[in-house]
């Protein structure tokens, strides 16, 4: 049991890292990577949003969708939005600072498809209240790990001597391809293990 | 229709294609662009699923602008949006369920697509009806034009096929990486690439236009 929960975290963070392989949260992942302290902090946020929408995703599937399947979509999507208020409401009473600091960025988690996709691809897969919360957190980190490494990316190669036509976005890309091709690598991890 | 409204219509319907382009300018709904278009048959399933959700709430949202209080509209933008997803998830999965299976979680996750969220909040909420239908069906056809051509380019490079049919010679060596997730960024950013390269090129020969221009100007400007 212990094992599978490590494998479900460590699946969710590296080998199927959420915007590496799954193309998920990919606006933030381009938007707000300009600075680290920046993309720190938003991931932050992002693993806190994720978790309890994990949490309140299960709950639905189990005690309410079973009675009115078409509402799956807008039920998680309501959930999402609440909590990512509720988020925002938390961090402006105890952090100005940090409230400042993410700007828009924050009431723009409610359409960031990792945490729809999060909910969508937990309450597919079955998995309980203990996994999908685990799942999240997996998830979450990954997230954050990608918004990090992305930004440090950024940093260096917004000094770095690139030939004109691909500055700005199209470099952005090939940084991100080269990313996600280091993360292809982590495919092995573990093999021996579960099977 | 009066001329003036049909004119704006149609500038409203012209801008998406290109010009104000959803994916290659504006650089919005990038997690369904990369995710689905390892092949050309998926990009278009996809592309045709957001046009329906985009004209679909393009033209509620536009109807319902005067009804819905400035605190709670999107809200009602979402739930408008996450209906017709809805729909369009289940009549997929009874239509053509293999596309539904290969596309899996991605048709649920038009919902939070932010191409569709923004066009209500700049644009549908804002104009009548006509106008946010030409605009919503521009901004679609960007869409599908933008995402066929990251699907055409990844599965010719991938695959040496396009549309299952061999484009390439047999002696081709696909480039597995174009199918595989990073080929999805590869795709984009050489895209980009040569959109910047050919927007440089016809900027230099503009220039070189006016110089010539101004140059015969000024050896002219002696004569009466």
């Amino acid at each position: 049991m212990r094992g599978e929960l490590i494998w479900i975290f460590a699946s969710a963070c590296l080998i199927n890292n959420f915007t590496l392989t799954y193309f998920l949260g990919l606006c933030p992942f381009f938007g707000v990577t300009g600075r680290l302290a920046t993309a720190l902090r938003l991931g932050l946020a992002n693993i806190f949003v994720m978790t309890i929408t994990a949490g309140a995703a299960w709950l639905l599937e189990r005690f309410v969708l079973p009675w009115v399947p078409y509402l799956r979509l807008i039920s998680f999507i309501l959930v999402i939005a609440s909590t990512v208020q509720f988020v925002e409401m938390l961090i402006r009473k105890t952090s100005p600072a940090l409230f400042r600091a993410l700007g828009i960025y924050l009431p723009l988690i409610t359409t960031n498809c990792a945490i729809l996709g999060l909910a969508l691809f937990a309450t597919n897969r079955g998995y309980g209240l203990l996994a999908s919360v685990i799942y999240a957190l997996g998830a979450g980190v990954g997230l954050l790990l990608a918004l990090v490494l992305m930004a440090s990316l950024r940093e260096e190669a917004a000094l770095a001597p690139v030939p004109r036509l691909v500055r700005g976005t199209a470099l952005s890309f090939f940084v991100a391809g080269i990313l996600s091709l280091a993360f292809m690598g982590f495919a092995g991890l573990f093999h021996g293990v579960v099977e | 229709m009066s001329g003036p409204v049909r004119e704006s219509a149609w500038r409203e319907f012209a801008k998406g294609w290109w010009r104000e382009n959803p994916v290659f300018i504006a650089v919005l709904g990038l997690c369904p662009a990369l995710a689905v278009t390892a092949s050309l048959r998926n990009a278009l399933v996809m592309s045709g699923a957001t046009a329906f959700v985009l004209i679909g709430a393009s033209l509620v949202v536009s109807a319902l602008r005067h009804v819905v209080p400035r605190q709670v509209r999107i809200s009602v933008y979402i739930v408008v949006i996450a209906t017709l997803v809805t729909a369009v998830d289940f009549a997929l999965a009874a239509w053509m369920p293999v596309a539904h299976r290969e596309l899996g979680a991605f048709i649920a996750l038009i919902v939070v697509n932010c191409l569709i969220l923004g066009r209500q909040e700049a644009f549908a909420s804002k104009n009548r009806p006509v106008l946010a239908l030409a605009d919503a069906a521009g901004m679609a056809g960007g869409f599908a034009l933008s995402l066929c051509m990251i699907g055409a380019v990844r599965e010719l490079l991938g695959n040496g096929r396009v549309l299952g049919l061999r484009v390439l010679p047999a002696a081709y060596e696909p480039w597995a990486v174009m199918i595989l997730p990073p080929g999805g960024f590869f795709a984009l950013g050489l895209l980009l690439t040569v959109f910047a390269w050919l927007r440089e090129r016809a900027e230099q020969r503009r220039r070189a236009e006016q110089a010539r221009v101004a140059a015969a100007a000024r050896s002219g400007g002696g004569a009466p």
